[in-house]
């Protein structure tokens, strides 16, 4: 198994590392017992645009790669389109996942999503 | 940049004098060592000086010893041919939960065509209890196999008291020794085993290359089918090469076993007592003191062993993990669930195996490193003290399975 150098990148120096002090929008998926958990910080401005992002993962190196990506990739977008960010959109960015590894690109869609509807709920 | 290989219970590398023999053997030693002529002899003594050297690692006879292609090798044919060749008597074995997968996956198998198999639980350091083992022996049980040494965590069973037991039974006794041969010391006739396993490249040898010792007389039915090589007990043609590699890697770690066991226990220690001292929320896994002399396991708390192991990768440093990032499979090591960890903390945790060329500053450097690394993915973990694993599963935990 070998990790490209692009998610080797972003596990040394991951972007969006932390908790968004002013976040209002936070989602978590994922379990310990499967290895890893991520969760996912927006702040949501009153256009329904993604101003800022971060991440907090317990994972393996592709987990946290992914976060680091897929935060990066939603920054300045409406939730809409950040909610329709695709698992492969974040594994093509990191110019490929081994195959045991796909299912954290799909973690971090889904913590994108989940904080997406976090916010919403609180809005609503 | 430098490696600091710290995997030695993965495998080591090759002792340059092993290479030695091996290249020579492979260049000028081709006969088939079941040829009469001058070639095939010259094989054939190469062999049996190589049997003699492996025979006097563990205190045995010459011709207890029975080479095979791997560990794995060995530890199916223990296990099948003593199933197969006593299923007259019983169908019952007894093993352990933390033994290696080379006896694991073939006592699942056996369990598939009517074999019954007693897993024996461990202790939070990973010891069988006595008791339960004999609670275990039922008028059915033909084969008891207890690992001497654990890979993951270290722990050394009580073979000696196990085979005590088992003797007194009539049972016969599987030990798979693999980790600890180059180790501990091995005696066979001390220890009251019927069948030993071992593999070479865990002493300094080549891979591809292992052995099964056979008490004298034991009946056992043969595994790989073919031609009367290894008398008559293991078909193929001999492996010359990587045989005469094992002697010498084998008369090697006879040679200077004691200098080495003090020289991995020192840095073992050193090991131990800096990662513990240096890093809170940390577990040593194993055995405090009955662990092999060369081994450290960790678990370090809100954080996963893949990531450690990337993160000392990066800067130069190999080890290994129970983590289930690290096997492809989506559980933990099945050893440290044995032991009683919860699958989060079983995911944090990190092997280290040093070997004779592990030096004081290799040590030094890795602890220096680890507790950078472990603060870098602590910080960035969304588990912690006031954020406990468990209050952590989501709904959405079934997400790939």
């Amino acid at each position: 198994m070998e990790y490209t150098e692009k998610v080797i990148e972003n596990f040394s120096c991951p972007k969006h590392v932390g908790e968004l002090e002013d976040a209002n929008g936070v989602g978590q998926v994922g379990s310990p017992a499967c290895g890893d958990i991520m969760k996912i910080f927006l702040k949501i401005n009153d256009e329904d645009i993604i101003e800022n992002a971060s991440f907090k993962t317990f994972g393996c190196g592709a987990a946290v790669a992914s976060s680091s990506m897929a935060t990066d990739m939603i920054i300045g977008k409406s939730i809409e389109e950040a909610g329709k960010l695709k698992n492969s959109d974040v594994v093509d960015a990191l110019g490929g996942l081994p195959d045991v590894k796909i299912h954290c690109s799909v973690l971090a869609a889904e913590a994108i999503q989940a904080a997406i509807q976090d916010y919403k709920t609180k809005k609503a | 940049m430098k490696r600091i290989y710290l995997d030695h219970a993965a495998t080591t590398p090759v002792d340059p004098a092993v290479v030695e023999v091996m290249v020579s053997s492979l260049k000028d030693n081709f006969g088939n060592p079941s040829s009469v002529y001058a070639e095939g002899r010259t094989a054939k003594k190469s062999i049996d000086a190589a049997r003699a050297q492996v025979a006097k690692a563990i205190n045995a006879d010459p011709r207890e010893i029975f080479f095979t292609a791997s560990g794995s090798e060995a530890d199916n044919w223990a296990i099948k041919g003593i199933a197969m060749k006593n299923q007259a008597k019983g169908n019952h074995i007894i093993t352990t939960k933390i033994e290696h997968h080379a006896i694991l996956h073939t006592c699942q198998y056996l369990e598939k065509h009517g074999f019954e198999v007693t897993y024996l639980p461990v202790d939070k350091d990973g010891l069988i209890s006595l008791e339960d083992l004999r609670n275990a022996i039922r008028k059915e049980t033909i084969l008891v196999s207890i690992m001497f040494a654990n890979n993951e965590i270290g722990t050394i069973e009580p073979i000696r008291e196990i085979g005590k037991i088992v003797k007194e039974k009539g049972i016969v006794f599987h030990t798979d020794a693999v980790q600890a041969l180059g180790n501990i010391p091995i005696d066979v006739k001390d220890l009251n085993v019927d069948l030993l396993s071992v593999s070479a490249h865990k002493i300094y040898g080549p891979k591809g290359i292992g052995a099964l010792y056979i008490r004298k007389g034991l009946p056992i039915d043969n595994l790989i089918h073919g031609g009367g090589q290894e008398r008559k007990k293991r078909a193929g043609t001999e492996n010359t090469p990587e045989i005469v590699a094992f002697g010498k890697a084998a008369e090697l770690a006879t040679e200077h076993l004691e200098t080495n066991i003090n020289h991995m226990k020192t840095l073992r220690d050193q090991l131990i007592k800096g990662v513990t001292e240096r890093i809170p929320k940390v577990r040593l896994n194993g055995h405090p003191q009955k662990r092999l002399p060369g081994n450290a396991n960790f678990c370090f708390e809100y954080i996963e062993g893949e990531s450690i192991l990337l993160s000392l990768d990066i800067i130069g440093i190999a080890g290994s993990s129970g983590s289930a990032c690290t096997s492809g499979s989506l559980d933990p090591s099945h050893v440290l669930l044995a032991i009683g960890l919860p699958a989060g903390m079983a995911h944090g945790s990190l092997r280290l195996t040093i070997g004779k060329s592990t030096t004081p500053e290799d040590i030094d450097y890795v602890v220096d490193n680890l507790v950078g690394i472990i603060q870098r993915l602590r910080a960035m973990s969304p588990i912690d003290a006031d954020n406990p694993i468990d209050s952590a599963v989501f709904d959405k935990a079934d997400h790939h399975h």
